[in-house]
């Protein structure tokens, strides 16, 4: 057993800190923030020129061939600084899937602009009647020639207004239990009938709602066989549910610990010298650290060939709660002034402490919510029955 | 990060686990009760090594590292096992690094790796003179007791002494009169000042980083106590582990205990391998697998229905001893504020 970093981690960590320092612009944050869209050319751009886009892809396709030290780094720090990668995000998971279920037309096609971040590509599970239930959805794809007609809507497009491609899930056979009528497309989304509308949320990202009316899409754009999309589903879900925030807890410990460190209770007491105060830092801290072993371990599993079925889901769940008690927790230690809004020249820290709270309601919600990572740990790590 | 064993540490898990199997069945742990020690476990465990493998060989033991004593540690709380493996080891360590400075500690050193003295440690320092709560009080033969500037190694027989203190976990808990024992000779000094001080904050950072993964082990086998039930109990027809009531809560507490398991694992690697933050993750460890043992035995206890609140059934047995091991060192948010005072220096 052995928990020590790579003996190159320490100065790859700080040139990815001095990097993103110098990247996250006061601009570019506001920006994020008022927009709320998780894309930034600039910043995909600059990833780009310092060969850090696109790691834990090949060569063949563009990819960046960084160290699996070098890969976890780089996905830690742009956690941590907030940095708008949603849209790289999805669009590598789903490049993953075509990678995996595509056709050879498609890899060829898609992948070199996916990898070398030329398109964007999106999610499209979620409808407004069903999210955790996956399956139930509705959107309908009608076969036509060697063309489809879909119709219907997807709930939570996020960067579905910018994007070059959806990756749609649709009902092809309507007579046949749930799991068994589903295809998988990628619906290319500039053209006739698509339609977003602008969905806006606690934390100020903007997601959608996008419409399906009459869309017209070509067999070619079809993954995996017709009425087998759960099979890709699956897949896609399974990387969703390794996700961690323990990045994020980090963020908002070094954050809480800084603002301890330069203010003073009323008594003239640095904050960080209060025993409660140093209790409450020091839980978040635990958890922080916990989450990342939880992490580390479902990486781990993967590089010994073994599929972290209870343990991916382990991960998601413990982080994104433990954030969420963090950033409640701490709020609450500083006070009225945790009040004070993101962005807000007054406020602690610039808002992060603030913004941290808002943020941390998504996170036990998107990618799998807490209710299915704990129904996925009973079935598959307990044995429980179902 | 590397999760794997070797296979020097399998075999002596599998060592440990099967002498436990033998003489630490729940008949046994029983029958041990109200003291909470069984003699002839005690042996077993001292003729395989328990506490000679926590000294390092340079004085006399099989030196073994931090995180193998957690492995160990982690069985040792799986069978709740009726002997104070944990406190020996710790206390050994102590005497071990006072060694080169005091002949009394080297002395006791050498008594304790002959196998033929059973030395304890106080968690915390005496107040007015006595000791509260030492663990394995009521069977050791000394225990090392901070008293004020001093760091005492106290002889515990004699008329007066030691009182035995019944106690919720069954443990072998006394209050230790260190006057009684100091007007009748048998107090002698360890160490004195920052030494002093310093030994005994190290020997607890030990503890703490042992306690964590026994207190893992108590939590998970709650959990697998609690997971057998309700997959075989049913109520209108269907296993109530199908409920998701129950099943979300028992996800929760197998996500609790398998990240405590791994802080517990880091803590103790970090004590031979990152000293600097060894402390802090020590601390931290306990707290976390209090509060996860504490949830899991509540929950598997509560999932047993009327049966779990019956002596007959084991998961009182795991219930009470999750808590009281605990609470001799004290409430969880205490040792995070240890954990904190480490990590940014100075007590407050």
């Amino acid at each position: 057993m052995d928990f020590r970093e790579h003996e190159d981690a320490a100065a790859f960590r700080a040139e990815v800190r001095a990097f993103l320092d110098e990247a996250m612009t006061p601009e570019l944050e506001e920006r994020m923030y008022r927009t709320g869209v998780s894309h930034d050319d600039e910043l995909n751009d600059a990833l780009r020129a310092r060969g850090w886009f696109a790691p834990g892809w090949s060569a063949e396709w563009g990819g960046d061939e960084l160290a699996p030290h070098e890969r976890d780094i780089l996905y830690v720090e742009l956690q941590r600084a907030d940095a708008p990668m949603i849209s790289r995000g999805t669009t590598f998971a789903i490049a993953r899937m075509i990678e995996h279920s595509g056709t050879e037309e498609m890899k060829r096609e898609i992948l070199p602009k996916a990898v070398r971040g030329e398109i964007v590509m999106v999610l499209g599970f979620s409808e407004p009647e069903s999210g955790s239930d996956v399956a139930a959805a509705q959107t309908r794809a009608v076969r036509d020639g060697d063309q489809w007609i879909v119709n219907g809507q997807k709930m939570f497009t996020t960067n579905g207004h910018i994007a070059d491609y959806v990756f749609l899930l649709t009902r092809t056979n309507p007579d046949v239990p749930k799991h068994k009528g589903l295809t998988m497309f990628l619906v290319p989304l500039k053209q006739q009938g698509v339609e977003a509308q602008g969905v806006f949320t606690l934390s100020g990202e903007r997601t959608n709602i996008t419409f399906y009316n009459d869309v017209r899409v070509d067999d070619r754009w079809r993954i995996g066989e017709v009425d087998h999309g759960w099979q890709v589903m699956t897949a896609a879900l399974q990387d969703e549910h390794t996700a961690s925030f323990g990045p994020r807890i980090d963020r908002l410990v070094a954050e809480c610990e800084a603002w301890a460190a330069s203010t003073v209770d009323a008594g003239g007491r640095r904050r960080i010298d209060d025993p409660e105060v140093r209790g409450r830092l020091a839980r978040a801290a635990a958890e922080a650290e916990v989450a990342t072993l939880l992490l580390g371990r479902a990486q781990w599993m993967n590089e010994q060939g073994h599929v972290p079925e209870a343990e991916g889901p382990m991960s998601k769940l413990y982080s994104s709660e433990a954030l969420e008690r963090a950033a409640q927790d701490l709020n609450a230690m500083l006070g009225p002034d945790a009040l004070r809004s993101y962005l807000e020249p007054s406020a602690p820290q610039g808002g992060r402490i603030e913004l941290a709270q808002r943020f941390s309601l998504g996170t036990t919600i998107y990618a799998g919510t807490s209710e299915v990572q704990r129904n996925i740990i009973a079935q598959r790590g307990l044995n429980l029955p179902r | 990060m590397d999760l794997s064993t070797s296979v020097e540490q399998d075999q002596m898990v599998d060592a440990f686990t099967s002498l436990y199997t033998r003489h630490s069945s729940s008949e046994r742990v029983r029958a041990a009760e109200p003291l909470g020690f069984d003699p002839d476990l005690w042996g077993q465990l001292q003729q395989l090594g328990t506490t000679a493998m926590a000294v390092a060989e340079a004085h006399g033991g099989w030196g073994a590292t931090t995180l193998d004593l957690a492995l160990v540690a982690e069985q040792h709380g799986r069978f709740v096992a009726p002997a104070p493996v944990i406190e020996a080891q710790v206390a050994a360590r102590l005497l071990a690094a006072a060694s080169s400075t005091s002949a009394t500690a080297a002395e006791a050193l050498a008594a304790v790796l002959a196998g033929e003295r059973l030395v304890t440690l106080a968690l915390h320092p005496a107040v007015g003179g006595r000791a509260g709560l030492v663990p394995a009080g009521a069977v050791a033969d000394a225990a090392i007791v901070p008293v004020d500037d001093s760091l005492l190694l106290v002889q515990l027989a004699g008329d007066g002494v030691r009182r035995a203190v019944g106690n919720l976990g069954s443990m072998p808990l006394a209050d230790v009169d260190v006057g009684v024992a100091e007007a009748a000779g048998r107090v002698e000094e360890l160490a004195s000042g920052a030494t002093a001080a310093h030994l005994h904050d190290a020997a607890l950072d030990d503890w703490l980083a042992l306690t964590a993964p026994a207190l893992v082990g108590i939590g998970a086998r709650a959990l697998d106590l609690g997971v057998e039930y309700v997959k075989e109990r049913k109520a209108w027809g269907v296993p109530i582990g199908s409920f998701q009531a129950v099943a979300h809560r028992l996800a929760d507490s197998a996500t609790a205990l398998d990240g405590s398991r791994l802080l517990a694992y880091k803590a103790a690697w970090a004590a031979d391998e990152e000293p600097g933050r060894a402390g802090e993750l020590a601390a931290m460890a306990f707290a976390h697998a209090a509060e996860a043992s504490r949830d899991a035995t509540y929950r598997s206890l509560h999932f047993h229905g009327g049966y779990g609140f019956m002596m007959e059934y084991d998961i009182q047995l795991l219930y009470r001893r999750a808590r009281a091991w605990a609470n001799v060192f004290a409430e969880p948010e205490v040792a995070y504020r240890r954990a904190g005072d480490k990590r940014y220096g100075g007590g407050a």
